[in-house]
């Protein structure tokens, strides 16, 4: 049994059943991710799979400030983000299988996963799309006199594209309660941010157009849940909007078709970065504090694994969404070629 | 009715379904302060005040990803393209996000949206100014695309359009702003999207037409009255959905049809409006369909070639004396 720390050094206000979330919301994503990987290869996901492993602590982080009513959006490699505000994990699987009973009843896959029953605004997949709906968000938020804060997630990708100083500058004119927090993780696809940006302290653009902006750990989901909880009270009590940098890392490729890596970061780059795994050095600081002890961890694991077992079984189980349906949802009233 | 200019009936418009729904809001360049560029929104600001009368700084893609993200959660955003031409920056919102969003979203949020503004040819603007948008739209599953012709649709369409629950690009016209006709008062004055009409009746030939390019219909189908033609001219007024049955019902009593269009003819919208007839009236027709089109050419600035980009009144009266000739009438 190691050697029990002092609660405050964990974090204050941190007691077993946020640490069980915590640590149950990564694990979570770690294994949807994983069964996912195991499924493409089966033949069972198509297309593109962009995923999350290593960037976890950033979505288990940031959603456990959120409010229900609270609205996240995000890009492409969204499973986490999606899974994290609430989405059902089966209803997420059986839409990477493109099944009826998928969120989007299979219309959406991978890359765009849509939740309205958690107030998950989707999966967008042109990179800096969604960077002005998230502003336009935070306009209804502010036009209805509600005090929702809308969170977008997006990569460091983003950042060149001119839809993101838009974005900025819009939420900065209008002071609007959107809280941008930008997981860097260091390529955009295989192109680095030494190779793309001019300034590759991506926090500073905030600074740029005046709205409170900071450089977080995306590795420590306390580090995250602190940076953007102050973040989301500014944007709650003031309408002030934020760019949060969360320093993270993709252990895997960029997509399924990249599954080494290897070409544009070195091997060895890879394996010192997964030292920083977020959910290793959560529980081992869970434990260390007696927050948490093994026999509970190895419960939540079970917990976990059992759960997307059982996504899968229901995205097996699920039948593919009836021929009709390529035209349903075209257009609101039904109407399909028009 | 009143007699107002088509500017006027969209400014009425406007103000009738901002005082009817308070979810509804306008946005855009100039909208505000400036009260328009060609003044559609004169007075909006004092009615409704900067809440609802948004002025933005020049970011198309910005401001109209705000009118996406604003109507998912629950708005109804008016999004002013100063001129169509500068949707194209915007393009991306609209083409792989705006009309997309119900579709990927099996069904979950809606994007009632319009994005209206002036395009198709205007006075000397030369190319990046002066050219007809539709095209880029329509061909996209999910949008809807209007273009009304005169003031008592400019009014029922843009009131039917910020109604409607998707997205709708309603794309009005810099030469028609001033075209004086009778609009009814009544706020409930609606015109149905995607409901063509008959703007005139006739028995000899079909010309589908629509903005600046129906007037030109309306005046040849005049001229060859007096020849004794009779012309029946169909105004679609909206292109998508397209109300193919006014049309196909008026090539079957007729049997002969020229369509219009000020675009560029490749893969125009009269290629489709000529398909379609082909396809489903083939053995009606006397005569094959007649396609006058815009030059395949960008807009030139120099008078005497802008003239000769757009179809003129001469080159669509051939070709109905052409489809009418091959008839032997």
């Amino acid at each position: 049994m190691a050697k029990a720390v002092p609660r405050e050094r964990v974090a204050p206000g941190v007691d077993a059943e946020l640490a069980r979330k915590l640590l149950g919301g990564m694990l979570l994503i770690r294994r949807f991710e994983e069964k996912a990987a195991e499924a493409y290869a089966l033949g069972k996901i198509g297309g593109f799979l962009h995923l999350y492993v290593g960037e976890e602590a950033v979505a288990v982080g940031a959603s456990s400030v959120l409010r229900p009513d609270d609205y996240a959006i995000s890009a492409y490699r969204e499973h986490g983000h999606c899974l994290a505000k609430g989405a059902d994990p089966r209803r997420v699987m059986a839409e990477l299988f493109g099944r009826r009973d998928g969120l989007s009843k299979g219309k959406g896959g991978s890359m765009h996963l849509f939740d309205r029953s958690v107030n998950f605004l989707g999966g967008h997949a042109i990179v800096g799309s969604h960077l002005p709906a998230a502003a336009g968000v935070g306009f209804a938020i502010k036009y209805q006199g509600g005090d929702q804060v809308c969170v977008c997630y997006f990569g460091d990708g983003a950042v060149p594209q001119g839809e993101f100083h838009e974005s900025m500058n819009l939420v900065a004119l209008w002071k609007l309660p959107v809280v941008y927090i930008c997981e860097n993780n260091r390529y955009a696809m295989g192109t680095s941010t030494e190779r793309a940006l001019a300034q590759t302290e991506i926090w500073r653009f905030g600074q740029t157009y005046g709205i409170p902006s900071e450089r977080v750990d995306g590795m420590d989901v306390l580090a995250i849940r602190e940076a953007v909880g102050r973040a989301v009270a500014r944007a709650r009590a003031t309408s002030t909007p934020s760019l949060i940098e969360a320093d993270t890392y993709r252990f895997r490729g960029h997509s399924m078709r990249d599954p080494a890596g290897a070409v544009y970061r070195t091997r060895e780059e890879v394996e010192r970065e997964k030292q920083r795994d977020p959910i290793v050095l959560f529980r081992t600081r869970a434990l260390a504090a007696g927050l948490l002890t093994e026999d509970e961890v190895r419960a939540l694991e079970k917990d976990v694994s059992d759960r997307i077992d059982e996504a899968v079984a229901f995205a097996d189980a699920s039948p593919e969404p009836p021929a009709e349906w390529l035209f349903t949802d075209i257009y609101t009233d039904g109407s399909g070629e028009a | 009715m009143a007699v107002l200019t088509y500017r006027e009936a969209l400014n009425q418009a406007l103000r009738e379904e901002m005082r009817r729904d308070p979810r509804v809001f306008v946005i855009g360049e100039e909208v505000g302060l400036y009260e328009g560029a060609y003044k559609v929104t004169q007075g909006l600001l004092k009615e409704f005040g900067p809440r609802r009368v948004v002025d933005t700084p020049i970011c198309e893609s910005g401001f109209t990803g705000v009118g996406i993200g604003a109507a998912m959660v629950g708005l109804r955003p008016v999004v002013e393209m100063m001129t169509f031409n500068f949707a194209l920056v915007a393009i991306d919102q609209i083409v792989n996000t705006a009309a997309k969003i119900h579709y990927m979203s099996g069904g979950q949020y809606r994007v009632p949206l319009v994005i209206r503004g002036p395009g198709g040819p205007a006075a000397q603007l030369a190319a990046q100014h002066s050219q007809s948008m539709e095209s880029y739209f329509y061909h996209v599953p999910g949008l809807k695309v209007v273009r009304p012709a005169t003031p008592a649709d400019a009014k029922g369409l843009l009131k039917s359009s910020i109604r409607d629950d998707n997205p709708v690009i309603f794309i009005e016209s810099e030469t028609l702003y001033n075209v004086k006709g009778e609009v009814p008062e009544d706020p409930e004055f609606l015109v149905p999207l995607g409901r063509a009409v008959v703007r005139r009746e006739g028995t000899d030939a079909t010309i589908v037409a629509y903005m600046g390019m129906l007037y030109r219909a309306l005046e040849v189908a005049e001229d060859l009255a007096a020849e004794g033609i009779s012309v029946e001219v169909v105004d679609p007024r909206t292109l998508r959905p397209m109300d193919a049955e006014t049309i196909i019902g008026s090539v079957r009593k007729t049997h002969r049809a020229v369509v219009v269009e000020a675009g560029a003819g490749f893969a125009g919208m009269g290629s489709e409006i000529a398909a379609f007839i082909t396809e489903r009236a083939f053995d009606d027709l006397d005569a094959p369909v007649e396609r006058v089109t815009g030059a395949n050419a960008p807009m030139p600035y120099a008078r005497n070639l802008e003239k000769l980009k757009t179809p003129s009144k001469e080159r669509i009266l051939a070709a109905v004396r052409r489809v009418c000739g091959a008839n032997g009438g």
